[in-house]
C-alpha cells in the first residue's frame, strides 16, 4: 500500500473504531472541544489585546522618563515618571534632538456646532504639538496637520475626526471651516481617517485605560495654553507653590502630568537620546530643579506597553486557568485513549500476528488519536465563536476587539491536532508494545 | 480491608494509575486556587463603600467655558437641587466612589519623615456632605459651616497651604494612630502645617481602590473644601424609587439655572455605577465556577472511564474472586478504595502544585496566601468526586457472576 491510501485505510479504521464506542468517542471529543474552546477564547483576547498598536512603526517610537520630584518620599530603585512636567516636555520639545517629538495631554473641550440649533457638547480631546501626526502615522482624509511654525504662533487650528466631521459639518470636506472650542474660534485644518491604536499606547491613562473609543479632537497645545481649556487625566504633584494663575498646569508647577513621544530612527539615535537624557537630568540636577538620583528611562512603545500591563491581569489569568483546564481535558483523553485502544489488544494481537509491524499499529493508533483530534478541533473552534460573543456582549472596553482573525482561526486547528496527537503518543506506543503471543493465547 | 492487593495491581496498570492521579492533582490544584479567587471577588463586592448606595443619583454639570463666578452658580444650583421634589439633601464633591475621577494624597504623621505613613483617597466636603452620601460619623463630630474654605481662595496664587481639620476613615486612623482614639489627633497632608482630626466615619471607598493595594481602599480623608461645578460632582440623597425621577428633574434645574451648560453624559444612580465598576470582577466570578463545574465534569469522566476500562479488563479475576468467595461489597470496595488510594495520592500532589500556583499569582496578582482551609476542603471535594465517579463501574463489577470463573473467555 502506498503511503496516502494506508493513511486513508487507517482513517476508515478510525470512524469503524468510533462507531463500537460512540459514547466514549463522543467524551473524548467533547473533552478536547472543551478545553480547545476555552483556550482559544482567551487566547484570543489575550492576543488582540498584546497585538503591536503601530505595526513597522512601533520599535522607532520612544517614550522617555524622567524624575523631577522631590526627594520627599523617594526610596531608591523607584521608577522614574510616567508623565512628564510641562517645563521638562516644553524643554525638550524646543531642543527637539529626536527625528520627531511630541508632547500631549488629553483634554475635555467644550464644543458648539452653531448651527441648526444642535445643542454644545464636550469632548475629549487631545491637545498636543504638530510632530503628533506624522510621528504616529496619522492618515488624512482631508488636509493635514497643523505645522510646527502653527504651534509657535499659538494658531487657531484644529485636527478633527471622521466622526465629529459628520456630527458637526454631516461629513464632506471640512477644511477651513470654522468650530467653537471653548467659545474661541477655530480652523479646520484637517479631517482624519478611521485612527484607532488598539490601545491607545501614547496616553494608557485615559480612555477605559487605552482600550476606549477613538479621539477626535486634536488642538495644538500651546494654543490650549492660551485658552485656558481643560487638560484631563492624572497629574501628580509634589509641591504646592501657586506660582501663577494656571495654577499646577503653569510651566513652573511641581506637578507631572504630560505624555511626551519621540521617534528615533536607528539604535545609535536611541543611545545618544538616551545620553541626551542622562545629561539633562545631570544639567537638572546641577541647577537644583531634580532632586532624585533616579536615572531616566527611554521605552519603546512594546517595552512600554509591557512596563504599564497594558493587557489586563484578569486577561492573563484567564489565559492560565484556560490552559490549565486544557491540561486537564488532554490528561484525560489520553487515559481515555489508552484504555481504548488497550481493550483493543486481542484485535492488535490478530493483527501483529498476520505481520502488521508495530509502526503500522503505532501509526494506525496515531491517525485515531489525530481525527479525535480533528473533530474536537472543529467543535472547539465553534465553542471558541461562541466564547468570543460572550466576550463581545460583556460591557468591558476592549469588548468589540474580540474576533478570531486567520492567524488564530488556524492556531485554533494546528493546537487541536497537535494536542490531540500529542495526547495519543502514550496510547499508541502502549498499543503498539501488544505482544502478539499472549494476546492470541488468552483467546 | 487489605490495600496490598490494590497495590500489587496497581503497579501493573502504572500508566493508567499515573493518569489519573496526575488529572486528580491539576484538577485539586486549579480549583483549590480558583475558588479562592472567587471568595477574592465576592469579598470585594460585598465590602461597604459607607455609602446609602440605594439612596444616591450623581449630577454633573460642565461650562461651555469658564467665565462667571463658578463658586457663585454653584451654590444657587445646590439651592435650586435641594428644592426639587424627592430630594432629601444635596451636596457637591470633587469625587464618589465608583466614579472616573480619583484625588490622592500622600500622609504624614512628621512633616519631615520621608516615606509617607499612608496614601489616602481625598474627598472635598461642603454643606450637607455627610447627609447626602449617607456616612456614619463614629466619633468625633461634623464639619462646621464656618470652617469650609473656598477652593478658589485655597488655589490662588501665593495662598500658603493649610487645612485645620479632617474627618478621617477608622480604617485610617487605625493605620495612622494604631489603637488610640484618632480625634484630635494631627497629621500632615498638604504644606507644613498640621491638619487635625476632628471626626471619625466608619467607612468611605476611595474611587480608584486598585492603584494602592486592597488594604488602602477604605483609606480616605474628607476635608472642607468647598469645589465649584466645573470639576465636582453633585450627589443628591433621594428615597430609592424616586432616583429616576430625580436625576431627570435635576438636570432640567441645572440647565435652567444660570448660562447655557452642559450635561455629563455619565449621570447616574450609584447602584448603576457600582455594578458598572464591579462588572469584570462579576465576570471572573462566572468564569471561574463555570470553568471549576467543567474541571470536575471532564475529571469526572476520566475516572468514570478508566475505572469501566479496569473493570471490563479484570472481569475474569473478579469472577475467580467471586467463585472463591468474596461477596459484592467486598468487590464494590474493592474498586473503590483502589479509587480512593489513587485519588489521595493526587489530592496530596495537588496540595504542592495548588501551593506553587498560589505563590505565582501571590507575585503577580498580589493576592494573599491561599488560606490552609482550603486544602482540606479542596481534597473532601475530590475524594467524593472519584466515590460518585468510580461508584458506577464499581457496581457493575460487583455485579460480575461467579460462574463466569468457569468459563474460557
Amino acid at each position: 500500500m502506498s503511503g496516502n491510501s494506508q493513511f486513508a485505510y487507517y482513517f476508515q479504521l478510525a470512524l469503524r473504531s468510533f462507531k463500537r464506542n460512540i459514547v466514549l468517542t463522543a467524551l473524548m471529543v467533547l473533552a478536547i472541544a472543551l478545553g480547545i474552546g476555552a483556550a482559544m477564547t482567551t487566547l484570543t483576547v489575550f492576543y488582540v489585546l498584546s497585538g503591536d498598536p503601530l505595526p513597522g512603526k512601533s520599535h522607532q517610537l520612544f517614550h522617555p522618563r524622567l524624575d523631577p520630584r522631590a526627594m520627599n518620599g523617594y526610596s531608591p530603585g523607584d521608577e522614574p515618571q510616567d508623565d512628564m512636567s510641562r517645563f521638562d516636555a516644553e524643554t525638550l520639545l524646543r531642543e527637539a534632538r529626536g527625528d520627531r517629538q511630541a508632547m500631549m495631554s488629553s483634554g475635555n473641550i467644550a464644543i458648539e456646532p452653531r448651527r441648526d440649533n444642535l445643542p454644545a457638547f464636550r469632548q475629549d480631546s487631545r491637545l498636543t504639538s504638530a510632530d503628533f501626526f506624522p510621528m504616529f502615522q496619522v492618515p488624512f482624509k482631508y488636509g493635514s496637520a497643523w505645522s510646527r511654525e502653527d504651534d509657535a504662533r499659538r494658531a487657531r487650528v484644529a485636527v478633527i475626526g471622521t466622526k465629529l466631521n459628520d456630527r458637526l459639518f454631516g461629513g464632506g470636506n471640512s477644511v477651513g471651516k470654522s468650530i467653537w472650542l471653548d467659545q474661541a474660534e477655530f480652523r479646520v485644518v484637517g479631517v482624519i481617517e478611521n485612527w484607532h491604536p488598539q490601545p491607545n499606547f501614547y496616553d494608557l491613562s485615559s480612555g477605559d485605560r487605552g482600550f476606549g473609543g477613538p479621539e477626535e479632537l486634536f488642538v495644538p497645545f500651546t494654543t490650549s495654553r492660551d485658552v485656558r481649556m481643560n487638560p484631563q487625566g492624572s497629574i501628580d504633584c509634589w509641591g504646592n507653590d501657586n506660582v501663577d494663575d494656571e495654577g499646577n498646569r503653569s510651566v513652573n508647577a511641581k506637578c507631572s502630568w504630560l505624555q511626551y513621544w519621540v521617534e528615533l530612527g536607528t539604535p545609535e539615535k536611541v543611545a545618544a537620546y538616551k545620553q541626551y537624557l542622562e545629561n539633562y537630568s545631570a544639567q537638572q540636577r546641577a541647577a537644583g530643579r531634580f532632586e532624585r538620583p533616579t536615572a531616566p528611562k527611554l521605552d519603546n512603545v512594546m517595552q512600554w506597553l509591557d512596563f504599564k500591563r497594558a493587557v489586563p491581569g484578569d486577561v492573563r489569568l484567564q489565559v492560565w486557568l484556560a490552559f490549565g483546564f486544557l491540561l486537564v481535558c488532554l490528561l484525560n483523553t489520553v487515559g481515555l485513549l489508552l484504555a481504548k485502544f488497550l481493550r483493543r489488544s486481542g484485535e492488535i494481537g490478530v493483527r501483529r500476528a498476520l505481520g502488521a509491524t508495530r509502526r503500522a499499529i503505532f501509526a494506525q493508533c496515531l491517525v485515531e488519536a489525530g481525527t479525535i483530534g480533528l473533530a474536537g478541533g472543529l467543535l472547539g473552534l465553534v465553542l471558541a465563536q461562541l466564547g468570543l460573543w460572550a466576550v463581545r456582549q460583556q460591557p468591558v472596553s476592549y469588548a468589540a476587539l474580540a474576533r478570531l482573525d486567520p492567524t488564530m482561526l488556524f492556531t485554533t486547528f494546528a493546537l487541536a491536532v497537535v494536542a490531540s496527537v500529542l495526547a495519543g503518543l502514550l496510547p499508541a506506543w502502549r498499543a503498539c508494545q501488544v505482544t502478539p503471543a499472549i494476546q492470541l493465547k488468552s483467546q | 480491608m487489605d490495600i496490598r492487593p490494590i497495590l500489587t495491581t496497581l503497579r501493573r496498570h502504572k500508566t493508567a494509575a499515573a493518569l489519573i492521579v496526575f488529572e486528580v492533582a491539576l484538577t485539586c490544584a486549579i480549583i483549590c486556587n480558583a475558588v479562592f479567587l472567587i471568595s477574592n471577588r465576592i469579598d470585594r463586592l460585598q465590602r461597604p463603600s459607607g455609602l446609602a448606595e440605594q439612596e444616591i443619583v450623581r449630577i454633573a454639570v460642565r461650562s461651555i467655558n469658564k467665565s462667571g463666578d463658578a463658586q457663585a452658580l454653584t451654590r444657587s444650583d445646590l439651592a435650586t437641587l435641594r428644592a426639587i421634589p424627592g430630594v432629601i439633601s444635596a451636596t457637591i464633591t470633587n469625587q464618589i466612589p465608583y466614579g472616573d475621577s480619583a484625588w490622592n494624597s500622600s500622609v504624614r504623621l512628621d512633616p519631615d519623615q520621608r516615606i509617607p505613613t499612608a496614601n489616602t483617597g481625598n474627598y472635598y466636603a461642603t454643606s450637607q456632605f455627610m447627609k447626602s452620601l449617607g456616612l456614619k460619623l463614629v466619633a468625633g463630630r461634623e464639619f462646621t459651616d464656618d470652617e469650609i474654605l473656598s477652593w478658589a481662595v485655597v488655589n490662588a496664587p501665593g495662598y500658603e497651604a493649610s487645612l485645620p481639620s479632617a474627618i478621617i476613615t477608622r480604617a485610617l486612623g487605625e493605620k495612622l494612630f494604631p489603637g488610640q482614639q484618632a480625634v484630635g489627633k494631627t497629621f500632615y497632608m498638604w504644606g507644613d502645617k498640621p491638619t487635625r482630626v476632628v471626626g471619625v466615619v466608619e467607612h468611605l471607598l476611595r474611587p480608584n481602590d486598585l492603584l494602592f493595594g486592597a488594604a488602602a481602599s477604605d483609606y480616605s480623608v474628607i476635608v472642607p473644601l468647598e469645589v465649584d461645578y466645573n470639576f465636582g460632582v453633585y450627589v443628591i440623597r433621594t428615597a430609592p424609587e424616586r432616583r429616576d425621577e430625580v436625576i431627570k428633574a435635576a438636570g432640567e434645574a441645572l440647565i435652567k439655572n444660570g448660562p447655557a451648560r452642559i450635561l455629563s453624559e455619565s449621570n447616574d444612580t450609584l447602584e448603576a455605577m457600582s455594578k458598572k465598576f464591579y462588572q469584570t470582577d462579576t465576570s471572573m466570578i462566572w468564569l471561574l465556577s463555570a470553568v471549576c463545574i467543567a474541571l470536575l465534569i471532564v475529571t469526572a469522566l476520566g475516572i468514570i472511564g478508566l475505572a469501566s476500562f479496569w473493570v471490563q479488563q479484570r472481569t475474569r479475576q473478579i469472577g475467580v474472586r467471586r467463585a472463591l468467595g468474596a461477596t459484592r461489597g467486598q468487590i464494590l470496595r474493592y474498586f473503590q478504595t483502589e479509587n480512593f488510594l489513587l485519588t489521595s495520592i493526587g489530592i496530596v500532589l495537588g496540595m504542592a502544585m495548588a501551593f506553587a500556583i498560589n505563590l505565582a499569582l501571590m507575585k503577580y496578582y498580589e493576592l494573599p496566601r491561599l488560606p490552609a482551609l482550603y486544602l482540606p476542603l479542596g481534597a473532601l471535594c475530590l475524594w467524593l468526586l472519584g466515590q460518585v465517579a468510580v461508584y458506577g463501574p464499581a457496581k457493575r463489577a460487583a455485579m460480575v457472576p461467579p460462574a463466569l470463573a468457569t468459563r474460557s473467555a
